[in-house]
């Protein structure tokens, strides 16, 4: 006998095009003009949070940092579509999540300043801290979904993970605990097509990503990323379905900056790759849907601009003023403090080897 | 440092065929520190391959190109990721040869870069030498200057044996230093007295190598220093013999002080030398907590300020 014993197939959603027209045929459910306006300030309001920290970074005044310019519809489409309670676990570049969850700007400066005492806020946002070694955090989201559904907590975990991330050992065993344990947790495989200088092409011989979801039984569905509605839509349906179990979702986006502020990608990819996705750029698509409804002016814009600028400068001053205690390395290392660890704190301030 | 590794890695590629070079960025961009540079261009990406985002795969891919005949040079792109591909380090790296007596042996280098001081983010300044050295049947080396990177390296890849190659990242380009032209070996197993002396022995390695002689030689103190190089198997006639001659013994390395090196090798000189001390050992190192974000990094990492203060304390005993 021979039978076929399994086909898939993933499908590809984009509602928004680049010239800012809908695609009539898919229904935009409850994205109205208020939703779609927060989705607009908050995608600007993390780029400007972007450039200051780039200048920032120049001057000295902040640590290596990877900004997420392009990829902000992938992440303020999750954040809007998640509920108040609903859990996020980030890698590093999910700066537009963070502060469109509400993570206060000086803290989340603080952290790529190099403080430890930016990630005290993600607790009360129901975020996780950023999450640095590449591909681990997926299988916390399980964790913390298994959690949610044991306790009866109603919530939902939206994970990230980067196009490089899911070639990681951790990535596929998360999926398969999540497939075999059926939680609520869906896993959003922010594909920017780079992982530092390796293109998507180099990184897995699939054709998608999210079809890596067939594999361990859980849906996926590939939307374009830079689109903010298909992102919406996307999060918000696996959010109402999560009791059901997991799902995968792959947000083709493009990686238009560095990989952080230590590399230099004119090494390894063209001006003109880059230039063929600044014609797909979220923000400018979602302009363009904007004033072709009347919904913004350049007035509001740069109205707009001023009041984020003002933010920024005011949030900068805060995070300045941050006066490191190295106490605190010693303070929060274990529920209690060691003999050991006393001792070496008290023989660094009496001998001031802190300066 | 990173020319003289490029140097030797391009000597190793040149030499023999077997030898292949892996990992995350390796190719095109050379390494995200550079040390990779221009090796794909000259031998093709069959030998110097980009590999996808996995570190287990990359070790463990590593290991069965060994077993077939291949000589693998690993990169880990930071030591923090390393811990990935632990599993394949700890079960088989170290115990391939054992379990299978001599019949089955790795030659390979699992390269990575390890420790501060260049202010870059969580979990990219590891100073993890002491789990390695912990599994016996690893050699773990640490370089403290271009010349000993480029010969160590050379060795490293001349034995039949895998080797932990940990480079101190503050290093790659602190300073440089004349390297000879064309392959030359630096002893894997013997430390490098560094400097002569006579009142007191400072062992250390790595970064702390060069910030122990600018205090010693600031305060012109008769100090005999020895650089490690090699971690592990560790050469204790040299550091036996140095504390001996002083009777002060004092270790300075940037990984923390508790279960460390430094703490091996204050026992080795308690078994064999005790009654020769006219000191207690000391050991300076970071404090016993997880590296913590660069903001906090110069409250961690070991000074010259407490290496002087430690000098003086051993000294007034």
């Amino acid at each position: 006998m021979l039978k076929e014993a399994y086909s898939g197939s993933i499908k590809y959603m984009q509602i928004l095009d680049e010239e800012g027209n809908v695609d009539q045929s898919i229904p935009l459910d409850d994205i109205d003009n208020e939703k779609i306006i927060r989705m607009y300030k908050l995608m600007v309001f993390a780029r400007a949070v972007d450039s200051k920290v780039l200048s920032l970074q120049r001057q000295g005044r902040m640590a290596t940092y990877g900004p997420c310019i392009g990829e902000e519809a992938t992440q303020i489409g999750a954040a809007i579509a998640m509920n108040p309670n609903d859990i996020f676990v980030p890698n590093f570049r999910q700066h537009a999540l963070y502060l469109a969850r509400g993570m206060p700007l000086e803290n989340f400066l603080l952290y790529w300043k190099g403080y430890e005492e930016g990630n005290i806020p993600a607790a009360k946002i129901n975020g996780m801290p950023v999450i640095v070694p590449v591909g681990t955090q997926m299988q916390h989201a399980v964790g913390l979904a298994f959690a949610q559904k044991q306790r009866k907590t109603g919530n939902a975990v939206v994970a990230y993970v980067g196009d490089g991330g899911t070639s990681e050992g951790d990535f596929y065993e998360a999926m398969n605990f999540a497939g075999v344990m059926k939680v609520p947790v869906i896993l959003i495989i922010e594909n920017n097509g780079w992982a530092i200088s390796v293109p998507r092409s180099r990184q897995s011989a699939a054709e998608t990503l999210a079809q890596k979801a067939i594999a361990a039984g859980i849906p996926g569905v590939q939307v374009d990323g830079n689109d903010v509605f298909a992102v919406y839509k996307a999060v918000s349906e696996a959010i109402r379905n999560s009791k059901d179990g997991a799902f995968v979702i792959e947000c083709i986006t493009y990686r238009m900056s560095m990989h952080t502020t230590s590399d230099d990608p004119t090494k390894y990819r063209s001006e003109a790759d880059v230039n063929e996705w600044k014609a797909r750029d979220p923000i400018l698509r979602l302009r363009k849907y904007l004033s072709k409804h009347g919904l913004w002016n350049d007035d509001m814009e740069s109205k707009m601009n001023e009041e984020y600028a003002k933010l920024i400068d005011a949030a900068v001053e805060k995070e300045e003023a941050f006066k490191p205690d190295p106490r605190s390395m010693f303070n929060s290392v274990y529920s209690f403090i060691p003999q050991v660890l006393q001792e070496e704190m008290d023989d660094a301030e009496a001998n001031n080897y802190w300066r | 440092m990173v020319t003289a590794l490029n140097n030797a890695i391009d000597l190793l590629l040149k030499e023999d065929e077997n030898v292949v070079v892996l990992g995350e960025d390796v190719g095109k961009d050379g390494g995200v520190f550079r040390v990779t540079d221009g090796l794909q261009a000259k031998y093709g990406d069959n030998r110097v391959i980009d590999t996808p985002l996995a570190e287990s795969a990359i070790i463990g891919t590593s290991i069965g190109m060994a077993l077939g005949g291949l000589k693998p040079i690993a990169e880990i792109q930071f030591a923090g990721f390393m811990y990935l591909g632990f599993g394949q380090i700890i079960n088989h790296c170290s115990r391939y040869r054992t379990r299978t007596r001599g019949t089955r042996s790795l030659n390979m280098v699992i390269r990575t870069p390890v420790g501060g001081g260049i202010r870059a983010l969580e979990h990219h300044s590891e100073n993890p030498e002491a789990l390695y050295a912990h599994a016996n049947g690893l050699i773990v080396v640490e370089p403290s200057n271009p010349y000993d990177a480029k010969g160590l390296m050379i060795s490293a890849m001349h034995m039949n044996d895998p080797v932990i190659f940990l480079e101190p990242t503050k290093l790659y380009r602190l300073f440089k230093q004349e390297v000879q032209d064309g392959m030359y070996e630096v002893e894997i197993g013997k430390a490098n007295v560094v400097k002569e002396g006579s009142k007191l022995s400072i062992i250390t390695y790595g970064t702390m190598t060069r910030i122990v002689e600018d205090v010693v030689s600031k305060k012109n103190v008769d100090a005999e220093i020895v650089d490690l190089r090699t971690i592990s198997p560790l050469d204790e006639k040299t550091i036996i013999d140095s504390a001996k001659k002083t009777g002060r013994v004092m270790i300075v390395h940037e990984a923390s002080a508790s279960f460390g090196v430094g703490a091996e090798i204050s026992a080795r000189i308690a078994e064999k030398a005790i009654f020769e001390l006219q000191a207690p050992i000391l050991r300076v190192a970071s404090p016993s907590i997880p590296v913590p974000c660069p903001g906090y990094e110069d409250y961690y990492l070991p000074n010259a300020k407490k290496i002087s203060n430690a000098i003086d304390k051993i000294l007034s005993v």
